[in-house]
């Protein structure tokens, strides 16, 4: 605080602080809350509201663990968003580890550019690219079919097309944590467990991984919660058997109309998100600042 | 079981760069060999090629007798300490010992066992469940040492490991390590850019310099007898007087030289006609007259405790370095005047130029 002022004086330094404690309570602090007030409410109508009937209870929550059709797809995108997270780690760390370790300069430019150029654009856009290459009559069947691979088309969308629309759409966040702490492993560490006779994979489990720790962490907390909270994959590439928690919060507040119960599944995905973030950095014992490096 | 290490014509090209070139030498087994030389020399190189790390692009690399063409470091008979010690952090020490024996497969009791041991030899004891970061820089030299041993190598290959170490302790790892190869009988391939290191601790050393290799040889007979220029400037400190060879016979040359004749041992490429330099160390120029009287203008002087440096000109302008024993100071020549050194022909060497 003295340090604010002292290099932009006290007038300038107000004025953050008025904008950081506007931007938390208006933007963040605000809305949470009045999500759970939601959620804890039944759905009234308007004549009703503030009524005898209009007082806090748990049935919106428990709503969701009563209804087995809406506890089957909450159980799954928790599964399923762990499963993200798990094939972007397989799909990231070789290549983290080869920029981090291996890559000259040059080639190491030309991979981060090739990673980072697809994120210019839209989300949106990024999903619709692969609802093309994926669709029924598209080119990766049309590819497959041409070389003889399959006799006819597949289906890719569903599942599998959301596992990679998402893996897709959250390697940077998966990547770059991982990158940096492999660049900052001493590269005498591999050559040492090299020379002491380790195989490749000894190596990687005994040294690498261990130091790169905080990074994976991160990377896998990252990918969860934008899996789990995602809804452009899941609603473009999904088919009917493969629909994805927020499509059902989606559903409550624009089509079901009931906002309490929307807000209600709103924070049981929320309270899921923060646990399982405390619980991994628990579990890789990092703590919170390590993470927001 | 240590093994014998030989370099046959050895050469190493990165892109354009000439690292190394044409390097052939034999290290015998149980060996404490150094290759010394300033940085950028090849020394390096030269030691990665034989841990296995990067191929040579010519030549190949025996070790106990075995052309080691295609093994990669896991698979060669060396362990290598690094410049920087590399332990692992986030092992404790025993585990950073035993690491080499979980490698292969030793079960957990047996190489629990084998760093027990091994900590006894480097006299750190009860420190198996310390984690690296918790010992001095000496402790941490002393477990990259043992991590090496465990896996039982033929050759142990040390890249610069007391560079990072104060001179005091520098000292005593220099003796200690001295110690542990002469106890263990394993090779020892030393890399150094540090003349007092090499000089003191190794059956032979190899100088090079710009990845040729200049001379292999006792530290005794490098300080004596240098075969190269390049050794009598790098190895040790030296008075350098250039001249023209005038006679050789019977071991001994003569020179003429700016300052007059003089007459020292006759060195590699030394023919009457050629023209050459005279080398004479410090500590054999005595301040008086003697046989190969030369006189200098002293400039300043050194006090390093036992020995003080005279610093100046030679009459002829080359510079001077002289040393006295501290014991003979009072009797040295003052900074400012003028002095007559002399040497005996024995403690100096002629070599030709180039």
């Amino acid at each position: 605080m003295g340090e604010l002022r002292t290099r932009f004086g006290t007038g300038l330094s107000t004025v953050f602080l008025v904008l950081v404690l506007f931007w938390l309570a208006g933007m963040v602090l605000a809305p949470n809350l009045m999500m759970i007030d939601y959620a804890l409410r039944p759905n009234l109508p308007p004549a009703a509201l503030g009524g005898p009937d209009d007082t806090y209870s748990l049935s919106n929550i428990l709503y969701l663990a009563g209804e087995p059709t809406h506890r089957a797809i909450f159980i799954k995108t928790i599964w399923a968003s762990g499963l993200v997270a798990l094939v972007t780690f397989l799909v990231c760390y070789p290549i983290a580890f080869w920029m981090a370790q291996r890559a000259t300069v040059g080639q190491l430019s030309i991979a981060l550019l090739l990673i980072i150029i697809p994120f210019f654009i839209n989300e949106v856009l990024r999903t619709l690219a692969w609802f093309i290459i994926l669709s029924y009559r598209g080119p990766l069947n049309s590819v497959l079919m041409n070389i003889g691979l399959i006799d006819a088309p597949i289906r890719w969308q569903g599942d599998g097309g959301v596992l990679a629309a998402m893996v897709y759409a959250y390697i940077l966040f998966m990547l770059l944590p991982i990158y940096n702490a492999i660049e900052s492993l001493e590269k005498a560490q591999v050559e040492a467990a090299r020379d002491l006779g380790a195989s490749p994979l000894r190596i990687h489990t005994r040294v690498v991984i261990p130091h790169a720790k905080a990074g994976i962490a991160t990377g896998f907390v990252f990918t969860f919660m934008l899996a789990a909270g995602s809804y452009v994959a899941p609603s473009l590439l999904g088919s009917p058997g493969s629909r994805w928690f927020t499509e059902i919060i989606y559903n409550w507040f624009f089509e079901g109309g009931d906002w309490n119960r929307g807000a209600a599944y709103a924070l049981v995905l929320l309270v899921l998100c923060l646990t399982v973030v405390l619980v991994t950095l628990r579990l890789a014992r990092v703590n919170l600042a390590d993470v927001a490096k | 079981m240590s093994h014998s290490v030989e370099l046959a014509g050895i050469g190493m090209t990165f892109g354009s760069t000439r690292a190394v070139s044409d390097v052939s030498l034999k290290v015998e087994a149980g060996e404490f060999f150094s290759i010394l030389g300033p940085s950028g020399c090849g020394k390096t190189t030269i030691l990665r090629m034989i841990a296995g790390f990067i191929e040579p692009t010519e030549g190949r690399v025996m070790i106990g007798d075995r052309d080691m063409k295609g093994l990669g470091p896991n698979q060669r008979p060396t362990a290598m300490i690094f410049q920087s010690l590399a332990l692992f952090p986030l092992m404790s020490v025993r585990d950073n010992i035993a690491f080499g024996l979980e490698a292969r497969g030793v079960a957990r009791a047996a190489r629990h066992a084998k760093a027990e041991e091994l900590l006894r030899l480097i006299a750190l004891d009860g420190y198996g469940d310390r984690m690296p970061g918790e010992l001095s820089g000496g402790q941490r030299q002393r477990v990259a040492i043992a991590r090496a041993l465990a896996v039982e190598p033929g050759v142990l290959l040390l890249d610069e490991p007391l560079s990072a170490l104060d001179l005091k302790l520098r000292q005593h790892m220099r003796a200690e390590l001295r110690a542990l190869q002469k106890r263990t009988g394993v090779t020892f391939i030393y890399i150094t850019h540090d003349q007092s290191e090499a000089l003191a601790t190794s059956d032979r050393v190899a100088v090079m310099s710009a990845g040729l290799l200049q001379q292999v040889a006792s530290p005794r007979e490098l300080y004596e007898d240098p075969a190269t220029p390049f050794v009598a400037r790098f190895v040790g400190e030296t008075n350098a007087l250039p001249g023209r060879i005038t006679a050789v016979e019977a071991g001994r040359a003569s020179i003429e030289t700016d300052l007059g004749p003089l007459t020292g041992r006759a060195g590699q490429g030394a023919v009457a006609g050629a023209p050459g330099t005279i080398y004479i160390r410090p500590e054999a120029l005595i301040p008086g007259t003697g046989e190969n009287a030369l006189t200098a203008r002293i400039e300043r002087v050194d006090f390093e405790g036992s020995f003080a440096l005279l610093h100046g000109r030679f009459a002829g302008g080359a510079s001077l370095a002289a040393s006295v024993p501290s014991t003979r100071l009072a009797d040295a020549p003052a900074p400012g005047s003028s002095a007559v050194f002399g040497f005996a022909p024995q403690h100096a060497v002629v070599l030709a130029d180039g």
